[in-house]
Parts: structure tokens; C-alpha cells; sequence
């Protein structure tokens, strides 16, 4: 079984267009989304959700004031400012650690459970589906990541699929790095800004930290040619291949509004240039074994 | 007053939004709290001339003291230490530092050594005073660097802060504190989509907030309708065109290319002071 993931760096280059199309190519594959902040892949895909598991991040105090001694031992302990003076938990801060529970003398202080999120095993019309969301103001997206692709590697497993194409986060951090530990393949969806471009540099020095073989794909390169030449010569002085090309084309949105993938929402250039890429990626793929 | 800019969704013109206001007001301090892809400063051009390396504390364990009991990685929540045989291994990228290893070591066997996981930069042009963090590739952990940015303060001044995209973690370390948030959206499914999750967030932390339309005319009315209906004042509509996204491309600003958009971000100033001050 394969893993590929979509990432980007920069927030908003088309992972998730991308990723819809290749989900409607795909012939034999599980989708993860994985940018549980703001996941947006369902809006396309659609999901019949088929099986709900609660997520608990981190653990967070809980603290029993009625027999609490005011040593405020806790408070000076802790070392994310989460317990103030009057011994309140300021719950955003609370990162779980358990020091307070540990250093009370009185034992007033126990560590909870936190409903930090929900998971989620559908169906789609192009197959299985992992996806979840993070409750508002969370921690542990990376977590919650860990358990997407748990999920998805368990229905791959059962319903015997080659292939889980996985929906990455923007960033470079600890979502991103759950995303991608492990994978065969990123393919690295960037675009023709100078912003995009800084992005790139830093995303691919993550996925050679985690020595993960990357792929580029310049999307709506129209917007800026000479930036895309730089983008194509840079790619090329570090060796990382370029499989697609991808000119900006407002399909993309119309095919959004719609709530279709683009390859299903229109024949033009644009979805069969996406077909000449995914067919290249699949190559690529098969080229890992 | 400090404004945020965050969006939930990525790529849809924060920090044009941000780097735009900046350069429309004066004296002005501007965090890029983007620290895992911080781009303001390809707008801003600003000159750095100062920096100061970030660093996290880590358990180092004493192997004359240690016996390997494994009360330290039983207690670490993070699984950030495992206990094998007659060897502790550390994972630093795990590691809160939250110093519970240190108090149920029986032995006074763990000390701690600092480990450096990205920079925060500091430089100055014209009216603004400018700061950016750089989280070093391959660590996870944006949120020490976000708070020794946001350290730096100076209420004195406006603050503009440039919010990662996201819901999670460290948006909400970002956008504390704040008072006020513009929110830029895109008028797509996904934009609306993930601006409501943004409008969550705002209620979550209680800070006032407008929205932003950016790319105006690519997609529906959806997120117009949206923000009529729960009353969310559009402080700005950026609309769809070529030359902006050219412009954007190359780490131009708008108000650099035509005068008109320095007003338009003056009112939107304005227009954030009415509300703040209501």
C-alpha cells in the first residue's frame, strides 16, 4: 500500500482541488483529509459518514476547589501559566502536562479527558474516507492527524486498496510533519508568487529533514511566467522533478461551487492536464516500490 | 490597539490585508506570527538588523544518578522520554518542557539544556517596526516563538499581527490579547466555510471582528449573505483581478501601485477604531 500526500507551504495554492481530482482518478484508493484545522475536502467529496469516534487530545486539570489548601504550589509550578492566583484554571493555556495533579498536597487536582475533536470513517462516490474535525481552539492537531491516518490505513487495509491520497495542512509544523512521516510520495502544490516561492524552499527542507522523496506541481503558473521559470530552474537545480503545469483557469471555483471535482466538472484543458500529471504520479508511485 | 488578521483558511490575502494596513498608517509595530511561513517581510522589504535565537528547554539525564526506573517517561504526558533497559532516549521535538520529568525523577537525576528552535527578527523602515519569527524546518512547535514575538509589544503603538492560517493552537496564541480581528475570506465554499470556523474562534476568545473579502467576483454571494445575516460588518472587498494577483506575484504592495488603495485601507482603520471605540 501507498501513501501520497498533498502539501503546499503556503496556505491556498489548490491542495485541495488537486487533491479532489485525483480523488476522481484514483481507481483504487482511501482519501484522508488532514488539515483538521479547516478541513474543507468534504465540501467536494461529500462524505456518507459511516462511523463516529470521539478524539481527546491532551488531558486538561480539573480542580476540586472545596478542599483546595491555597499553597498554590500548582500555581507556581506549572509552567504554561495555566493555574493563576486565585487558583482558576485558564483552560486555553493548559497543555495537560499533570505537573499540578502531581506536586498538590492535598490531591485536589485530577487530569480529564478534553473532547478535543471528533473522527470520522465515511463513503464516497470515489471511495473510503478518513477525515475529522478539531474542536474550536484545540490543541494536538498533530494528534488528530496520527488518528486520521490510523483510520485510513485501517480502511485500506479492510477493504483492500493500493493507494491513501491524503490532504495535507499548510504550514510546516507539527500538523504537517504528522502528515507526512512515513509517506512514499509528497507531491508539493505551489504557484507562481514570491511568497509561494519562499514557502516551497521551506516545505521541501521539511520533507528532506524526514527524508521523504518530494514532487512539484506549479499551479495557475500563467499568473506570473517568469515565476515559474524560477520556480522550473530552481526544481531542477535541486533535482526535484515538476509534474505538472497547471494555468489558472476560474473552472477551478466554478467546479468548487458546484461541488464537484474539476475532472468531473468540466473536460477543458485544465482537468486534462491534471489527468497527465496524475498519470505521471501514479508512475511515480509504482516506481517506489 | 492591537488588530490581528487571520483567516482560517489559507492563502486567501492576510497578509496583503496586513501589509497594506501597515504601510497605509503610521507608527505602526507589525508581528508575522506566521512563523512556520512568514511572508510579510517580501512586501515589507524591511532591513533586519537584529535578532535573538528562541530556545526551549529540554531533560538531560545524569547516567551516573539515573537507575532506569521510568517514572519520568510513566509521567510524560507527551511521550517525549522512553525508559529501555539501562538507556533513557529523548525526544526532544515532543517535549513540552513542562519540568514533570525533573520532580518525579526519585534520583535528582534530570537537569536541563537549552536547544535553539528558530529565530525572531527584528528591523525598521519608515513608520514601521517590524518583527517576524522563523521556525527552524523540522521542529513542530510554533508557540514559544509566537510568544516571544508577541513579548516584543509595544502598546504604544498600533500593533497589526499577522495570524498563521488554522484554528488550532497557534492562531488562538496569536489573536490573544487582541482587540480586534479582521477576518479575510475568499467568496468560495471553502472560504465560507472556513470563515465560519473563524467566527467561531472570535466568539471562543471574545474579540470584536470584521471580514475581508478578497478576489471579490470569483466565486458567489455566499459569504456576503453570510455576514449579513449575522451582522458581520465587510470592511473591504478586494475584487478578482489580474493585475493584483501580478502585483501579488511579485511582492508588490497595492498602496505602492495606486494611491486609492491607501485610503481604502485608511478607512478600513477608521472603520476597525469606530467599532473598537462603540
Amino acid at each position: 500500500m501507498k501513501e501520497l500526500t498533498v502539501i503546499s507551504g503556503k496556505g491556498g495554492t489548490g491542495k485541495t482541488s488537486i487533491t479532489a481530482a485525483f480523488a476522481s482518478l484514483a481507481e483504487n484508493a482511501v482519501i484522508a483529509d488532514c488539515d483538521v484545522d479547516a478541513a474543507d475536502l468534504h465540501l467536494i467529496l461529500k462524505p456518507k459518514v459511516k462511523k463516529i469516534m470521539k478524539f481527546h487530545g491532551l488531558k486538561i486539570a480539573s480542580i476540586d476547589k472545596k478542599f483546595c489548601i491555597d499553597c498554590k504550589k500548582c500555581h507556581d509550578y506549572c509552567h504554561f501559566n495555566a493555574i493563576d492566583e486565585k487558583i482558576n484554571l485558564i483552560k486555553g493555556s493548559c497543555e495537560g502536562c499533570g505537573v499540578c495533579s502531581y506536586i498538590c498536597p492535598v490531591h485536589v487536582i485530577t487530569m480529564v479527558d478534553r473532547d478535543s475533536g471528533i473522527a470520522y470513517l465515511s463513503e464516497t462516490r470515489f471511495g473510503p474516507m478518513a477525515h475529522a474535525v478539531l474542536k474550536t481552539a484545540e490543541e494536538a492537531s498533530g494528534k488528530l492527524v496520527t488518528v486520521v491516518r490510523n483510520n485510513a490505513k485501517h480502511l485500506a487495509e479492510t477493504k483492500q486498496k493500493d493507494l491513501i491520497l491524503i490532504d495535507g495542512p499548510p504550514g510546516i509544523g507539527c500538523p504537517v510533519i504528522a502528515s507526512i512521516t512515513g509517506v512514499d510520495l509528497v507531491l508539493i502544490v505551489t504557484e507562481p508568487t514570491l511568497s509561494a516561492i519562499h514557502d516551497l524552499e521551506r516545505i521541501l527542507g521539511v520533507a528532506k529533514h524526514f527524508k521523504i522523496p518530494a514532487i512539484v506541481c506549479i499551479n495557475k503558473y500563467t499568473i506570473n511566467l517568469d515565476n515559474s521559470k524560477k520556480i522550473e530552474q530552481y526544481c531542477m537545480d535541486n533535482n526535484i522533478p515538476v509534474v505538472g503545469k497547471l494555468p489558472y483557469d476560474n473552472l477551478m471555483t466554478k467546479a468548487m461551487i458546484h461541488e464537484q471535482s474539476i475532472i468531473e466538472f468540466s473536460d477543458a484543458n485544465l482537468s486534462h492536464q491534471i489527468h497527465k500529471m496524475w498519470n505521471n504520479i501514479q508512475g511515480m508511485l509504482k516506481l517506489h516500490v | 490597539m492591537i488588530i490581528s488578521v487571520a483567516s482560517g483558511k489559507g492563502g486567501t490575502g492576510k497578509t496583503t490585508v496586513a501589509t497594506n494596513l501597515a504601510l497605509s498608517l503610521r507608527n505602526v509595530q507589525f508581528f508575522d506570527c506566521d512563523v512556520e511561513e512568514p511572508n510579510a517581510n517580501i512586501f515589507l522589504h524591511t532591513k533586519i538588523n537584529e535578532y535573538e535565537e528562541i530556545c526551549v528547554s529540554i531533560p538531560e539525564i545524569d547516567k551516573e544518578k539515573c537507575d532506569y526506573c521510568g517514572k519520568c517517561s510513566d509521567f510524560c504526558a507527551y511521550n517525549a522520554l522512553a525508559v529501555v533497559q539501562s538507556k533513557v532516549l529523548i525526544f526532544p521535538e515532543l517535549c513540552h518542557s513542562c519540568g514533570g520529568c525533573e520532580l518525579v525523577c526519585p534520583k535528582d537525576a534530570i537537569c536541563w539544556k537549552e536547544r535553539v528552535i528558530g529565530r525572531i527578527e527584528h528591523g525598521q523602515s519608515n513608520d514601521i517596526d517590524f518583527y517576524h519569527g522563523l521556525l527552524n524546518v523540522g521542529e513542530a512547535q510554533a508557540i514559544p516563538l509566537i510568544k516571544a514575538l508577541k513579548n516584543k509589544i509595544n502598546k504604544n503603538k498600533t500593533v497589526l499581527i499577522d495570524v498563521p492560517p488554522g484554528t488550532s493552537c497557534p492562531v488562538i496564541e496569536s489573536i490573544n490579547g487582541s482587540d480586534y480581528c479582521i477576518l479575510v475570506t475568499e467568496p468560495t465554499p471553502f472560504g465560507l466555510h472556513d470563515l465560519k470556523l473563524a467566527v467561531e474562534i472570535m466568539k471562543h476568545q471574545y474579540i470584536p471582528f470584521g471580514v475581508v473579502i478578497n478576489r471579490d467576483g470569483i466565486g458567489d454571494k455566499e459569504v456576503e449573505i453570510y455576514c449579513q445575516q449575522n451582522r458581520i460588518p465587510i470592511l473591504l472587498k478586494i475584487p478578482e483581478r489580474q493585475k493584483i494577483a501580478y502585483l501579488y506575484s511579485k511582492g508588490i504592495p497595492l498602496v505602492n501601485e495606486a494611491y486609492e488603495w491607501h485610503e481604502m485601507f485608511g478607512l478600513v482603520f477608521q472603520k476597525i477604531q469606530n467599532e473598537v471605540n462603540k
